[in-house]
């Protein structure tokens, strides 16, 4: 799932050509627009197959691979119980 | 308990009204000769009324963000420059409580800034990225402890009355352009110079002229957190909660100079209703409409306030969108509504019914961060938020 992360990130998180990330590097400090991150979140929600509930719609999500890990691991160990 | 520094016995409200009167008085003059609204500021120093929002242990009064809006409201529909520069000074001051607290530079200078009633002015619009809080051109250039900033800015409101400018930059020359910081740059910290004169339609005291600046300054001064979560946690909601505050202010007094004209029409022959009537409680019901969603968001503001770990939700910025665009829109309507109740009498430049400098005023009101920009960024968020019709099934 990491890999995972990281490539949609590169694919759709709008960093400038060449940005290298880490797990926790902050993605809005490397350039990531408020644009990016919604066209970032939806291809999440493609992939995983998940929703994102609302009140995971917050900046913090969404701030580095790591954070974005935690949040998709979340969501989907929720639906499985569900 | 009564801050220190208030003025001996008189309640906010009365201070408050103070002001209004005298922003009143100076309204015309202000329009006319597009000047600063010296009077009205120099009241509100007076009545202490540039610190309110900041803590009693700086110097400040604790008021609430609705405290801030109500008297945006009274100030607006005295003289809408003198509100809206009271509505942008406190912005400001919001965004330094929020993260200035914690800085022993930003504490300090807040104390200052309220014992001396500082007025601060912001400069986010910058030549080349328009009216996108979220982007800089220039950047912080470190300089051993201090830094160097140049920025070319073609509207800072008062930037010449403002004892400090709240400047917007990227972080350092390398930075993309949406990795911002906030720096607080004094006055005699700044070489600054006029390049465009604000004559404008409207809102003419706020004297939003064009300037190049060249600011060198301690680097503690930075605000230290992130400017976009300044941006996303406090500044933004706050400017469309302040604005759309002076928006309805404008407006109000809109609609009483209509009810006004009303009533005398129906002193002049009791018998008849007047024909203005019904339009009068139409623009009535509109005005009503909008300081619902103003309270609404002031509202929204105190939950997300409340419980800071969570940050705002896409919800939330949706919501204050929503309040900017809808206030900035249908306060338009009340005013232009009340010069049709008015007729001929709200047209001229003079008398009592006189709503020229009304409408001026208020057609900032969908410039100021426009409003097409903003339904775009709307537009987007609303591709994510989460309604049970939208969910994956
Ligand atoms: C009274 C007043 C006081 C001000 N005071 C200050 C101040 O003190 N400090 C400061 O920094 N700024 C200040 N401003 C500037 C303000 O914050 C905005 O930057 C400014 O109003 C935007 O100007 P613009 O219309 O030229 O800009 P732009 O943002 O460049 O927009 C131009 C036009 O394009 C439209 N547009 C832009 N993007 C999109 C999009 N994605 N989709 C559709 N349409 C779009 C806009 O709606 C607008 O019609 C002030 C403005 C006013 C009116």
């Amino acid at each position: 799932m990491n890999q995972q992360i990281h490539d949609i990130i590169l694919a759709h998180a709008g960093l400038p050509a060449g940005v290298e990330i880490t797990d926790e590097t902050d993605l809005y400090r490397a350039g990531m627009k408020s644009f990016a991150s919604v066209q970032l979140m939806l291809a999440l929600e493609e992939a995983f197959d998940i929703e994102f509930p609302e009140e995971m719609l917050n900046r913090a999500t969404f701030r580095s691979a790591s954070a974005i890990e935690r949040a998709v691991s979340q969501i989907s160990s929720a639906t499985l119980v569900a | 308990m009564k801050p220190a520094g208030a003025v001996a016995g008189a309640s906010l409200a009365e201070r408050v009204r103070a002001a209004a009167e005298i922003a009143a008085e100076h309204a015309e003059a202000v329009d006319r000769e597009g000047r600063f609204p010296h009077e009205a500021v120099d009241a509100m120093r007076a009545g202490r009324l540039l610190a309110l929002s900041a803590p009693a242990e700086v110097g400040g009064e604790g008021a609430s963000l609705a405290d801030i809006a109500g008297i945006c409201t009274t100030l607006g529909g005295a003289c809408a420059s003198a509100g809206m520069v009271f509505a942008m000074h406190h912005i400001s001051l919001v965004n330094l409580l929020d993260c200035g607290m914690e800085s022993a530079w930003h504490r300090e200078f807040l104390t200052r800034a309220a014992s001396e009633q500082l007025l601060f002015a912001s400069s986010t619009t910058e030549a080349g990225v328009g009216g996108d809080l979220r982007q800089s051109i220039c950047a912080v250039e470190a300089d051993g402890e201090r830094f160097n900033l140049a920025k070319n800015a073609p509207v800072i409101s008062y930037g010449e009355e403002a004892d400090a400018i709240f400047a917007t930059a990227r972080r350092d020359p390398d930075a993309p352009s949406s990795d911002q910081v906030l720096c607080v740059l004094l006055k005699d910290q700044m070489e600054i110079e006029r390049v465009s004169t604000w004559d404008a339609l409207g809102m003419r005291g706020t004297c939003s002229h064009g300037f190049r600046y060249k600011a060198n300054a301690p680097q503690e001064q930075i605000l230290p957190r992130p400017f976009a979560d300044i941006a996303a946690e406090s500044m933004v909601a706050a400017s469309h909660l302040l604005w759309s505050s002076v928006w309805c202010g404008i407006a109000s007094d809109a609609l009483a100079k209509a009810q006004a004209f009303v009533t005398a029409e129906a002193r002049k022959n009791p018998a008849v209703t007047p024909p203005g009537a019904p339009k009068l409680a139409e623009t009535y019901t509109r005005l009503r409409l909008i300081e619902a969603a103003i309270r609404d968001g002031l509202a929204r503001w105190d939950v997300m306030r409340a419980n800071p770990d969570a940050g705002p939700t896409m919800g939330f910025a949706l919501a204050m969108n929503a309040l900017k665009v809808s206030v900035s829109t249908e306060a338009l309507r009340v005013v232009d509504e009340a010069l049709m109740i008015c007729g001929l009498q709200a047209y001229k430049n003079s008398g009592p019914y006189s709503l020229g400098r009304h409408l001026r005023d208020i057609h900032s009101a969908r410039l100021m961060i426009g409003n097409d920009r903003i339904l775009a960024g709307a537009g987007q968020l609303l591709l994510v938020q989460r309604t049970a019709q939208t969910r994956r099934s």
